[in-house]
């Protein structure tokens, strides 16, 4: 059953030469952009070793310009940045909801375990 | 792609429903409920590493330690391998990209060629962890040995290239004074796991016994990861620490050093470490496997102009959705196996 053939969203989608060139120039523009993140990231890693002092700042802009990153594909590669506003949400919002209370509420018991295990000797 | 708003909707636009949700096709709004839940399970595993990662703290290893090869060069290029891989999969995904474009304008020559782009950098990334695995299976030259005073340490240093062993005492196959110089090291390792070095001599398979002639090994530093009597966790050992390793290795006692990994025991970190290693990537490549054959079979479809008679190259676009998450996913992976 090809349901898709009759709904006219599909077409919806459709843009001409013009409108091409410039969607082609944005997509090569975050592509420059998403690669030199991952240079930024392989060379802080390289250069600061996690003993170093400077090793939590690091690992902290390892985890926003992993978010920035992410931003980029899923708003710009995926399109959900063109998508309604409401479909947008209905993504999004349940999702970091319930993932970061997943983060909050494991790593919280992580440090816990780890205090427990320490305390009998492991 | 901004006038969703302004769309009429009548009967032939239309779900059963009469109202499309979102103004969007039921296909991609349903990959994208996939997507999401998809989501959640790679989120979840990623958060349990991170749970047992907060539990181990200072056994954890260090990944750039781990991952620090590239193919035909060897050791000491900590990340740049997997970087590249990263770099492969975030090209595919701009190629997926611009297929999904070309599609829009009905330019199916366009859609044929960015595909098959997109296939190939999958392909290329899907072998590149193939090789990644086989590293990390087979490990380090020194691996990872126990000390005298229970601790356990990673090796870091220059290994002592293997010359030959010279047969000092026959056995079934080699006759003494016979000079083998074939697959050395990986006989090398394999009996120092089942204790069969002493003296610098070793124990063949056959039951022949050889002298090994091995350069020295330098700069060798042991870094202790798991407590002993007299080494703690996180310690660097320079002082001796070559006499140390050569008494390990020599001592006879079966599995005293661990080579490379497998799910119950691994030269690089807890246990858990290669487990969720395994389960993670492997998990992830197997989507990445998988986005390379629907990505194949929409090929074939726009190939045949099934697309083209269609209307529009939505298809394209669903795939590509899976794709991008692909490479989301694995944006993730990166940061959080390989760099923090």
């Amino acid at each position: 059953m090809e349901r898709d053939d009759i709904i006219e969203y599909s077409l919806d989608t459709h843009h001409d030469e013009a409108t091409g060139v410039q969607l082609r120039k944005k997509i090569w523009k975050v592509t420059a952009l998403l690669t030199i993140i991952t240079i930024v990231e392989v060379a802080l890693g390289a250069f600061i070793k996690q003993s170093s002092t400077l090793w939590e700042l690091v690992k902290w802009s390892f985890i926003a310009l992993t978010l920035v990153k992410a931003a980029y594909i899923v708003l710009i590669f995926m399109h959900l940045g063109d998508e309604k506003k409401t479909l947008k949400y209905v993504i999004l919002l349940p999702y970091l909801v319930f993932i970061i209370y997943l983060i909050f509420i494991l790593i919280t018991e992580g440090n816990a375990v780890h205090t427990a295990l320490k305390a009998i000797g492991f | 792609m901004s006038n969703h708003n302004e769309t009429q909707n009548d009967s032939a636009t239309t779900w059963g429903g009469k109202v499309s949700p979102f103004s969007t096709s039921y296909g991609k709004l349903m990959m994208w409920f996939f997507l999401v839940s998809d989501a959640l399970t790679f989120g979840g595993l990623l958060i349990a590493y991170g749970f047992t990662r907060h539990a181990c703290q200072v056994a954890w290893p260090i990944g750039e330690e781990t991952f620090n090869s590239l193919p035909f060069l060897g050791h000491g290029y900590p990340l740049l391998y997997v970087a590249l891989m990263t770099f492969i999969l975030i090209v595919s995904s701009v190629t997926m990209v611009l297929a999904v474009e070309a599609g829009h304008r009905m330019d199916k020559k366009g859609v044929q060629k960015w595909m098959l782009a997109t296939i190939v950098g999958g392909l290329f990334f899907v072998g590149s962890q193939a090789w990644e695995w086989y590293h990390f299976i087979h490990g380090s030259e020194f691996g990872k040995i126990e000390l005298a005073d229970g601790s356990k340490a990673i090796v870091k240093g220059h290994f002592g290239e293997i010359k030959d062993f010279t047969v000092v005492e026959a056995g079934k196959h080699h006759h003494k004074g016979a000079v083998i110089k074939e697959d050395l090291l990986h006989q090398f390792h394999h009996a120092i796991e089942h204790g069969k070095l002493k003296n610098d001599t070793i124990t063949l398979h056959d039951g022949s016994k050889a002298l090994v002639h091995r350069a020295k090994d330098e700069h060798v530093v042991l870094v202790i990861k798991e407590d002993g009597l007299k080494y703690k966790t996180g310690q660097h050992v320079e002082k001796g620490a070559d006499k140390m390793y050569h008494e390990v290795i020599n001592s006879g006692t079966p599995h005293r050093v661990i080579y490379g990994a497998n799910l119950k025991a691994n030269e690089y970190g807890p246990t858990q470490y290669a487990q969720f290693f395994f389960f993670i990537t492997g998990f992830h490549g197997f989507h990445v496997f998988s986005g390379v054959v629907f990505n194949f079979l929409i090929f074939l479809k726009v190939v045949e102009g099934r697309y083209h008679r269609r209307g529009h190259y939505e298809m394209v676009e669903k795939t590509g959705l899976y794709w991008h998450f692909v490479d989301l996913v694995w944006v993730f992976v990166f940061t959080f196996f390989y760099l923090v």
